[in-house]
């Protein structure tokens, strides 16, 4: 029947059979072209994991606002290298410091143009009156700019960078010079940061006059390697690349932020090649990366340490044997295995080995349980002693599941005759009633985002940071802290090694916490991207990414 | 004739009122102030919400409430987004023409299969074509139509690669909004690479199209096969038959017209079911339509974007649903003795 069907339509009207095959392979050939992607638009799609709350990290650390901001549309007086952390000339070209500490110089490149989009066109290069207003913004009250999207700035407010500088002068269009309260050898490190980046004070005076003042942080113009275009909630950031660029980088011409918050979505992306780069995947799915075909995934330890403190004010926390007893008890190498799937180095140090603090001949007590017994037994401990292990009740990455690195520590030290009992809160209570030292003993860490390990040492562990809570084991050790002070007086990278080597020392003779795991950092791209690197100093870096 | 219409537009605008009524009572329903879910405005200075107050008119009694509300609802102030800020008018405007779109071609496929299959399976009823595609449409029309489109996902996108699994235009590209519909809205731009760009859309468009179309091709040749069947068994055909006719003379003479006619409004009153087959499919496909931007407004507790997202979807399906019936009675002389209208 159906046969006859056809041939009675054929039939009926006239069709030839031929136009029929011409047809038939017509439609062969354009699902040929349907199913192979031919993008001729050049540019590199980025899947991010969020909304960006503004586009300027001044007034913001989160990741996701100062990737989608700090290297694509702004650059900073100096930069990290990221291959060893020095700080690097950017827009300063060079600088000085006068033999108090107290003055710096910076001289400027010259010839830099502001981005030149459809809402601003740039009349002058970069000078520095744009140095001048971007860290007058953060650091005067009365700056006109100063409560503009909400006027907190908590990069520089934690750093206490409004009160260490005492002045900014301008010496001439091209050097500013910035005097400091009192020396301080990290201010470099923190100019280097993600946060302070360059804004245009030509942009800022022209919005004021139109009595916009808050689009500077939503239609940013900077000196970055591109610009912005547009961007939609929830959906994409587009950017242009930058055609005056100063830099040496070559970018592509455009670029996209796909913004994709659950991150299978995202690697799902990733291997149809729908993103040509993608950000933060997950522990868990770093395997599947790995085995996928075109994939690329890259790894970089973290600027950050994950550790177990224990509160030293509080007995029998307070002995130094005591700790070092607990800390031979349990198998480090085995808890990086189970909690961060093989993706977090040991620590040794509070550093991790990309710091030039960190110290890799260091000794790290092994595991050792016969031994660990015997020295508690020496200390008075004896079986059935009980402690509280806190864990923290969120993801970091420097600690992806802290409840279970607590029941692995809970079976270490019940093998050495001690009962553990696991503690934790929701988040703000957590860090409240840590503040308030109720724990025997923390599961936490500390992420880092700048260069300089002061920015380790200081809040961990010294005396000064029981207070404002970020000293978890409540160590107060009036050695350590004169010697991270000293490390800060001096410029030389030899010369602040000495100290920080010395308190290195001071800590694995003390214990006062157990660095467990350097996590690392992953980013995963499709294998015709190159020049994508990992930024271990921060935010993302799209400048001198190129598709083949 | 005129009756007629006069009734059904009577019942649109009831219907409407009442819709609307509801949305403005959710503005009281859900949790917060029912300014700041009236206008999306929760931050604003005292003087902006006093302005805003005087707009909607809230110190007066709730039904003059209703009545402004109404008013600036057909001026087209329907408030801001609590999340993006954006006029939900303009975000309805870009979210629905995509679900739209979406639905229309996933019809079209539809009919292309249904009706031919439908009509296949009715000729041969009761023998082993009829019984494979009746199989087949039965597992059609079971497979839910999200696990279907997370099916093509993994098959088509991961495993194949054949297909992308996400938007409906690589952002790549950027396509000048006229319309609304991607489609058009490349044809009438001028951008230079349009054959590329016309491609990659269709690229997008496949997966979604395909998944939603499942569902309602069984239905449409469940309904196509019932119709032929009963016409093929009417008096008249057997008459002809009788008179000599052939099978296919019959068919193409008689069989095709009476055996369409009945069903084509259920064939097009198909295009609500889609609608909203279209809207958990768009989350899955991360489609740009009203379904997905929906479900994003309510879990961002998007108090503003839920009420009046509610209420664009159902005046598209009442007036869609209720136009048709309109058509349907007033060509249809069968039916227009009907006194009663129902949805």
């Amino acid at each position: 029947m159906a046969k006859s069907l056809m041939t009675g339509l054929i039939r009926k009207y006239k069709l030839p059979i031929r136009s029929l095959y011409v047809l038939y392979t017509l439609g062969l050939t354009s699902c040929d072209a349907l199913i192979t992607s031919t993008n001729q638009t050049t540019g590199i799609i980025y899947c991010s994991e969020g909304s960006p709350t503004n586009f300027n990290p001044q007034l913001d650390t989160s990741g996701t606002t100062v990737d989608a901001s700090s290297h694509q549309i702004y650059d900073r007086l100096l930069d990290f290298d990221p291959h060893n952390g020095n700080v690097t000339p950017s827009l300063a070209t060079s600088w000085t410091i006068s033999d108090d500490g107290l003055i710096y110089t910076f001289q400027l490149h010259k010839n830099i143009e502001f981005h030149s989009t459809k809402y601003f066109s740039p009349s002058r290069s970069l000078n520095a009156d744009d140095v001048i207003f971007s860290f007058d913004r953060w650091r005067l009250q009365d700056h006109p700019y100063h409560l503009v999207s909400g006027g907190s700035y908590p990069y520089a407010d934690s750093l206490g960078l409004d009160k260490l500088i005492s002045s900014i002068n301008r010496l001439n269009g091209y050097r500013v010079e910035i005097i400091l309260n009192q020396p301080q050898s990290s201010f470099l490190a923190n100019l280097a940061t993600d946060f302070a980046v360059i804004l245009s004070k030509e942009y800022a005076d022209e919005l004021q006059i139109k009595d916009q003042k808050d689009k500077i942080d939503s239609q940013p113009i900077g000196t970055g390697p591109f610009k912005f275009v547009n961007f939609r909630q929830d959906s994409f950031i587009r950017y242009q690349k930058h055609e005056n660029y100063w830099g040496q980088t070559k970018q592509t011409e455009n670029l996209i932020f796909d913004i994709t918050s659950s991150s299978s979505l995202r690697l799902a992306k990733l291997i149809t090649g729908e993103c040509d780069a993608m950000g933060l995947p997950a522990h868990s799915e770093l395997e599947i990366i790995r085995q996928s075909k075109g994939l690329v995934l890259d790894e970089k330890p973290g600027l950050n340490v994950g550790f177990w403190a224990f509160n030293t004010s509080k007995a029998p926390f307070d002995k130094p044997d005591v700790r070092r007893a607990l800390s031979l008890a349990i198998d480090k190498n085995a808890l990086i295995e189970a909690i961060y799937f093989d993706s977090a180095i040991v620590a040794k140090n509070i550093v991790p080995p990309t710091s030039w603090a960190y110290q890799a001949e260091q000794k790290n007590l092994s595991y050792n349980p016969s031994a660990a017994k015997k020295l508690l037994q020496e200390n008075g401990i004896e079986p059935g002693f009980t402690m509280n292990i806190w864990a923290m009740p969120v993801e970091r990455a420097y600690n992806p599941n802290a409840m279970k690195m607590a029941e692995l520590i809970q079976s270490y030290l019940q093998a050495v005759g001690i009962t553990v009992n696991i503690i934790s809160y929701e988040w703000s209570t957590f860090r409240e009633k840590l503040k308030q030292g109720s724990h025997d003993s923390v599961l936490i860490g500390w992420s880092a985002d700048n260069g300089d390990p002061d920015n380790f040492y200081r809040p961990l562990l010294s005396c000064a940071a029981i207070k404002s809570g970020t000293n978890r084991a409540l160590w107060c050790s009036p050695e350590y802290d004169a010697l991270i002070d000293q490390a800060l007086h001096f410029t030389q990278v030899e010369d602040r090694q000495y100290f920080y080597f010395k308190a290195n020392e001071l800590i694995a003779d003390q214990l006062p916490l157990i660095p467990i795991a350097h996590a690392s950092k992953y980013q995963a791209y499709r294998d015709n991207i190159n020049g994508f690197e990992i930024n271990p100093y921060g935010g993302v870096r799209l400048a001198g990414v190129i598709k083949n | 004739m005129f009756k007629v219409i006069l009734r059904f537009s009577n019942l649109v605008i009831l219907t409407l009122l009442v819709l609307s009524f509801f949305s403005f009572l959710l503005a009281y329903l859900f949790p917060g102030e029912p300014l700041a879910n009236l206008s999306g405005v929760r931050y604003g200075s005292q003087e902006q919400l006093n302005t805003l107050a005087e707009v909607y008119h809230l110190n007066s009694n709730f039904l003059l409430q209703y009545w402004h509300y109404l008013g600036e609802l057909f001026v087209g102030n329907w408030g801001v987004s609590f999340s993006s800020g954006l006029p939900l008018a303009t975000e309805i405007a870009r979210t629905l023409p995509a679900s739209i779109e979406l639905s229309t071609y996933a019809l079209i496929i539809s009919m292309f299969i249904g009706l031919p299959l439908g009509f296949l399976a009715g000729i041969r009823h009761h023998k082993t074509t009829d019984y494979a595609l009746l199989s087949v449409s039965v597992l059609g029309y079971s497979i839910p139509v999200f696990w279907l489109a997370m099916l093509m996902i993994v098959v088509f996108s991961l495993q194949l690669g054949w297909f992308p699994l996400s938007g409906r235009l690589s952002l790549l590209y950027e396509v000048p909004k006229v319309s609304g519909f991607i489609m058009l809205d490349i044809w009438w731009s001028d951008l230079d690479n349009k054959s590329a760009i016309f491609t990659d859309a269709l690229r997008h468009l496949i997966l979604p199209t395909l998944s939603i179309a499942a569902f309602t091709t069984t239905v449409i040749l469940r309904i196509t096969r019932r119709s032929v069947i009963e016409t093929m068994s009417s008096d008249y055909i057997q008459a002809a038959l009788a008179r000599g006719l052939t099978y296919s003379q019959i068919l193409f003479r008689h069989g095709i017209k009476n055996a369409i006619m009945p069903i084509l409004p259920l064939l097009a009153m198909q295009f609500t079911t889609l609608l909203t087959n279209a809207m958990i499919v768009e989350v899955i496909f991360s489609w740009p339509g009203i379904g997905n931007w929906l479900i994003q407004a309510i879990y961002q507790r998007d108090y503003p974007a839920i009420r009046v997202g509610m209420l664009a979807v159902s005046t598209l399906v009442v007036s869609f649903t209720m136009t048709i019936d309109l058509l349907i009675r007033l060509v249809d002389p069968k039916k227009s003795k009907v006194e009663r209208v129902a949805i």
